[in-house]
């Protein structure tokens, strides 16, 4: 977080090239993300969004290019990078056996920041207070996808990945996101999303990416 | 502190799933309880044999469940969240690897002197076999663990995991139920112990990063 203390945060992807096997899924994809803007990255099943948001957190492999936060390479400070971003995948990375509470305690441990933070009042915004104390194995799709969504809310994290966040979720859940989002990017967080769907985050400025179908 | 959470989280995911985790053990003791019965009740015979029959029982057992070390935390997406923290992956993999020991390789070598009786292992040797499996078992547990982060992103890579570690856990097997042997006879077995205890050293220094290049391999794709 110390570079972002004197920088303004900012994304920038530079002449991005992913293969994955003998397909090219982006080549030259160049763009720029401001605090307090987000990215909506569309296209049909299969064209590589998920690849694309993966290679963004530093999961995936890029075959070209450059990935910058705050005007850094993302590999000069991987610990730095890895302090400021938040992702939640198409893999909610919620434990079955555990219970939402346990599972918000897990996600804390694993932030970058030390100071402790109140789980009932994440609990309640996400609508899990009442099944906080049941196994996720129990609960449904939508509620998991709530318990991963409750990582978000634990702390500042300036930059958020979100691969599908829609999935699953019921109309109030859509509002969560928006409202989360909206949130965000007014506290002068940064957003990169892959949904099907459009998400309406008026006023705040949203790009689209659309990636092709095999390029 | 916040790796404390993370072992925490460990062992209230084993105990959660204790009929799983108690499987090793109880392949340990079926297996070390059945030689006495197809072999023969003779106490000779069955004294030369058991620290061959315990070691081998031990290292399959272990073999046993290693595949699934981070399987799960792979299909859930929770390895990317680990992936993705700040936290170091080479303590949170040793973490991980002294959490599944403790619930799975810790009890076996608490049962050990119990399925040794059976063999007619005799009780002055005893501290001798624990001595060894105390050093031995991490060892088999963390050269697992490499291959279980090597082949987590496999489908159907039941036979691949003992394949790829078999080779590399001879030497404990040699020089574990050497020791063993030896103390049996009354021989002095501090060689084989040393050795143990050295590659006890070797492997919690080595195989973290080997098991956090793993993962990450793993997961690039």
């Amino acid at each position: 977080m110390t570079a972002s203390a004197t920088v303004p945060l900012s994304l920038s992807v530079q002449q991005l090239e992913i293969w994955r096997g003998d397909r090219c899924l982006c080549r030259d994809l160049t763009f720029q993300l401001a605090a307090g803007a987000a990215i909506h990255v569309q296209g049909p099943n299969g064209c590589g969004k998920t690849t694309l948001i993966r290679v963004l957190t530093g999961l995936g492999r890029a075959d070209d290019g450059e990935v910058r936060w705050c005007g850094y390479l993302r590999e000069e400070d991987k610990a730095d990078y890895r302090a400021a971003i938040a992702y939640v995948g198409h893999g909610n990375g919620v434990k079955l056996g555990l219970t939402p509470r346990e599972n918000i305690e897990v996600a804390i441990a694993l932030l970058a920041q030390s100071t402790p933070v109140a789980v009932d009042p994440v609990l309640v915004r996400v609508g899990l207070e009442r099944q906080a104390d049941l196994p996720c194995g129990m609960l449904s799709m939508g509620q998991r996808r709530r318990t991963a969504l409750a990582r978000l809310l634990l702390g500042y994290v300036p930059l958020w990945f979100l691969d599908e966040p829609l999935t699953s979720l019921d109309t109030a859940g859509v509002s969560l996101i928006t409202g989360m989002l909206k949130q965000h990017l007014a506290g002068g967080g940064l957003a990169v999303f892959a949904s099907h769907q459009p998400l309406d985050l008026r006023p705040f400025p949203v790009q689209s990416l659309i990636l092709g179908a095999a390029a | 502190m916040k790796l404390a959470a993370l072992v925490r989280r460990d062992l209230l995911l084993a105990y959660r799933r204790r009929g799983d985790v108690a499987t090793p053990v109880i392949f340990f003791v079926m297996v070390t309880a059945l030689f006495p019965l197809a072999l023969s009740p003779e106490p000779a015979l069955l004294r030369t044999l058991a620290p061959g029959v315990i070691w081998v029982a031990a290292l399959l057992a272990g073999l046993i469940g290693q595949g699934s070390l981070f399987k799960s935390d792979y299909e859930d997406g929770t390895l990317e969240q680990l992936l993705l923290s700040p936290v170091s992956l080479e303590l949170v993999a040793l973490l991980r690897v002294l959490t599944h020991w403790l619930v799975t390789g810790l009890p076996l070598v608490i049962l050990s002197p119990l399925m040794a009786m059976l063999l007619f292992y005799p009780a002055s040797a005893m501290g001798m076999l624990i001595a060894s499996l105390l050093l031995g078992t991490p060892v088999l547990s963390l050269l697992g663990a490499v291959g279980a982060a090597l082949t987590v992103g496999l489908r159907r890579s039941g036979l691949l995991l003992p394949i790829l570690i078999l080779p590399l856990t001879v030497p404990v097997l040699i020089f574990g139920a050497r020791a063993t042997a030896l103390a049996s006879q009354g021989e002095p077995v501090a060689a084989p112990l040393y050795l143990l205890a050295a590659m006890l050293v070797l492997a919690l220094t080595l195989a973290p990063f080997a098991i956090a290049a793993g993962l990450r391999v793993s997961l690039e794709s």
